[in-house]
């Protein structure tokens, strides 16, 4: 009768209160330059932090992707972030670290994040580490500094949701795709108050990279929390990973309890059959404006629909693979890692993108493997730029950005207006649906581009 | 924080659905100290336009969804906005709100109020009432955040009282789960083993 979020809410309860809200202990806490509300409230108050040693900052949000960072509101930033870390005894790593990355690419990467664990930080994507069968969510400034002052979070235990999905993804449908049906299917708002289980054969068959990528975009459903329940395929991405635990032997004979029941009940099921998901691109202004490449733009039903079009500068009916595009972005902690990088280099190699773009690993180190894999030549030599890593162009707060009325092909997890740049037009795709926009110029299904090439 | 039970104060509707934190505050603006004030970079890039004086907005559904940035509910505070009323909220959003003294209360025909709209409205937090329609609406709300709102709590002192019950709590996790205390670096150099750096 039991449920994966029951066992792992359960497990990290310290008591509930008369209204509801339970008192959950937090096992790690990651902090980035977004924190220093945070820190600053803390330091109002006078107080420590309460667990250093289970406290981890990154630079990221600013993080320059070219050289030192050239504003000074962004070098403040990163400069306080290390300040405050380094006065709390808190383990940084920041621009002169090689472990530096996004925050929800580098705790995987770590071994930080850990099956079983409380991951909290204030980024709402925190939910791509339930891909660990974590317990994982993301919070504001003023819950960060409780989190920093008492290593523990009050939070009201959400509904259970589980999403199923069973079959067999077609060549070059992957995690994004998944992820972005069934946004498109339920709403930006569809898993609000729910925390999402994604189960069936399509997820069990998933790497953990794709895992992350599910996970991380279930906020976009409304959802804070994701969780996949952990399995084999988890416990060899762990092991060997510098902070996992010495003795994977006892983790993983405690991680074996952590699944759902068969017979649990979930407050809400959803199921999808793979077989029928096509790679999938937005053409709006919320996740949830989705649909097949294999579409048109559609006619407006909603307020919401047309001032979504009127801003994306998109007439109903045209086909989607006829919109052309004039930048893309291969980034973020939704679509950055090894894996994605390699899916858009299978569709780039030997071709040229007809426009330009930046390609922004998820962390140092994947960018390292990227390039001992000669990635980085595949992407140079198709004309993109290959650039350091940092949240950069998700979210534009380090200077890249998109500029007012262009349009944006990108891995990245938001299409909200301005997000990426004031006045800018972003379209959400996958890896490989956003190389082969590259290569076209314009909006186009990848799969005629694959040809025996293996792009997930 | 201070707490508060009533407000009467002047609304104003923002007709639209998803206005997400992007909207509310554009990320540039993010690395301002809050003591210069957020207000004016309210839904600064948008068209949307707030009356000066409005201390109650009316939205429509899905409020405040997208990312964890409290900068958003800085801004809507700063500017002096009260309450939102709105069909739904991004959850975390919410937590915001109610952690800054600012209400989020659902009431799911909001957007029937917007062409109808007096120019008060009053709010009565511990009734769970919206008042100034002719008729008497009522909103919904978590406990704990109407709890939050109308005692100005701060979640650090509340906890502080269970230190004890989280010093038993994390000596024993960490004796069942020892592997859910961070294992040093390998090498104890600060980088991952056999990485070349
Ligand atoms: S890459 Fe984008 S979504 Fe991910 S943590 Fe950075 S800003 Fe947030």
């Amino acid at each position: 009768m039991t449920t994966l979020l029951d066992r792992l809410w359960s497990a990290h309860e310290v008591l509930r209160r008369e209204d509801g809200a339970s008192l959950l202990w937090v096992d790690r806490h990651l902090v980035h330059e977004g924190s220093h509300h945070a820190f600053a409230k803390l330091d109002a108050r006078g107080l420590p932090v309460a667990e250093p040693g289970l406290t981890f900052g990154v630079a990221d949000h600013y993080a320059p992707t070219r050289g030192a960072p050239k504003d000074a509101a962004v070098a403040r930033m990163i400069e306080t972030l290390a300040a405050n870390t380094a006065r709390h005894g808190i383990t940084c790593f920041g621009l002169d670290d090689p472990r530096q990355g996004i925050v929800h690419v580098i705790g995987p990467e770590q071994g930080l994040t850990l099956p079983g664990l409380q991951v909290n930080c204030g980024d709402s994507h925190t939910s791509t580490h339930g891909a660990f069968g974590a317990l994982a969510f993301g919070i504001g400034a003023t819950e960060v500094a409780h989190v920093l002052a008492t290593q523990t979070i009050w939070q009201r235990k959400p509904k259970a949701m589980r999403i199923t999905v069973e079959g067999q993804l077609a060549p070059g449908v992957g995690a994004k795709d998944l992820a972005l049906a069934w946004i498109a299917r339920l709403g930006a708002g569809g898993a609000t108050g729910h925390a999402v289980e994604y189960a069936g054969s399509t997820v069990r068959g998933l790497s953990m990279e794709a895992r992350m990528t599910l996970c991380n975009l279930s906020i976009e459903g409304g959802a804070r929390f994701g969780m996949i329940a952990p399995d084999e395929t988890t416990y060899a991405y762990v092991e060997g990973r510098p902070y996992a635990p010495a003795d994977m032997g006892r983790a993983v004979a405690d991680w074996r309890s952590l699944r759902s029941d068969a017979d649990a009940r979930f407050d809400r099921e959803v199921t999808l059959d793979a077989a029928e998901i096509a790679p999938i691109v937005t053409w709006g202004t919320s996740p949830e404006d989705a649909l097949p490449i294999t579409e048109s733009v559609p006619e407006p039903r909603s307020d919401h629909a047309r001032a979504a079009l009127d801003y994306m500068g998109l007439t109903p009916g045209t086909p989607l693979a006829a919109i052309p595009i004039d930048r893309v972005f291969i980034g973020s902690c939704t679509n950055a890692r090894i894996e994605d990088l390699r899916a858009a280099a299978a569709v780039l190699a030997g071709r040229r993108a007809k426009v330009p773009g930046l390609v922004s690993p998820g962390s140092r180190l994947v960018k390292q493997q990227a390039e001992q894999e000669g990635l980085d030549r595949i992407f140079t030599e198709a004309g993109l730029d290959w650039v350091g890593s940092g949240c950069s162009m998700c979210v534009a707060m380090n200077g890249d950005s998109v500029a007012a009325g262009e349009r944006c092909a990108s891995t990245t997890n938001r299409n909200f207006r301005g997000r990426q740049g004031k006045g800018a037009r972003t379209h959400l795709m996958s890896p490989a649906m956003v190389a082969a926009a590259a290569v076209a110029g314009h909006l186009t299904d990848l799969r005629p581009m694959l040809n025996g090439r293996d792009a997930a | 924080m201070t707490g508060w039970t009533t407000h009467t104060g002047r609304a104003a509707a923002l007709p639209l659905a998803n206005v997400d934190t992007d909207q509310l505050i554009p990320a540039r603006f993010m690395s301002t100290p809050r003591s210069e004030g957020y207000g004016r970079f309210l839904l600064h890039d948008t068209d949307a336009r707030i009356p000066e004086g409005t201390t109650i907005l009316v939205a429509g559904p899905n409020f405040g969804s997208g990312s964890s940035r409290e900068a958003a509910v800085y801004a809507l505070v700063d500017f002096g906005i009260r309450a939102v009323i709105a069909p739904s909220f991004g959850d975390i959003f919410a937590a915001n709100a109610a952690n800054n003294g600012l209400l989020p209360a659902c009431i799911p025909e909001a957007e029937t109020l917007w062409p109808r709209l007096p120019a008060e409205l009053t709010i009565d937090l511990a009734a769970g009432t919206v008042t100034g329609l002719g008729e008497t609406l009522r909103f919904t709300l978590d406990e704990t955040r109407r709890d939050k709102l109308i005692h100005g709590w701060d979640d650090i002192d509340l906890t502080a009282r269970h230190a004890a019950a989280i010093a038993a709590f994390r000596g024993d996790h960490h004796n069942k789960h020892p592997w859910a205390v961070p294992a040093r670096d390998n090498n104890g150099s600060g980088h991952p083993t056999g990485e070349e750096i």
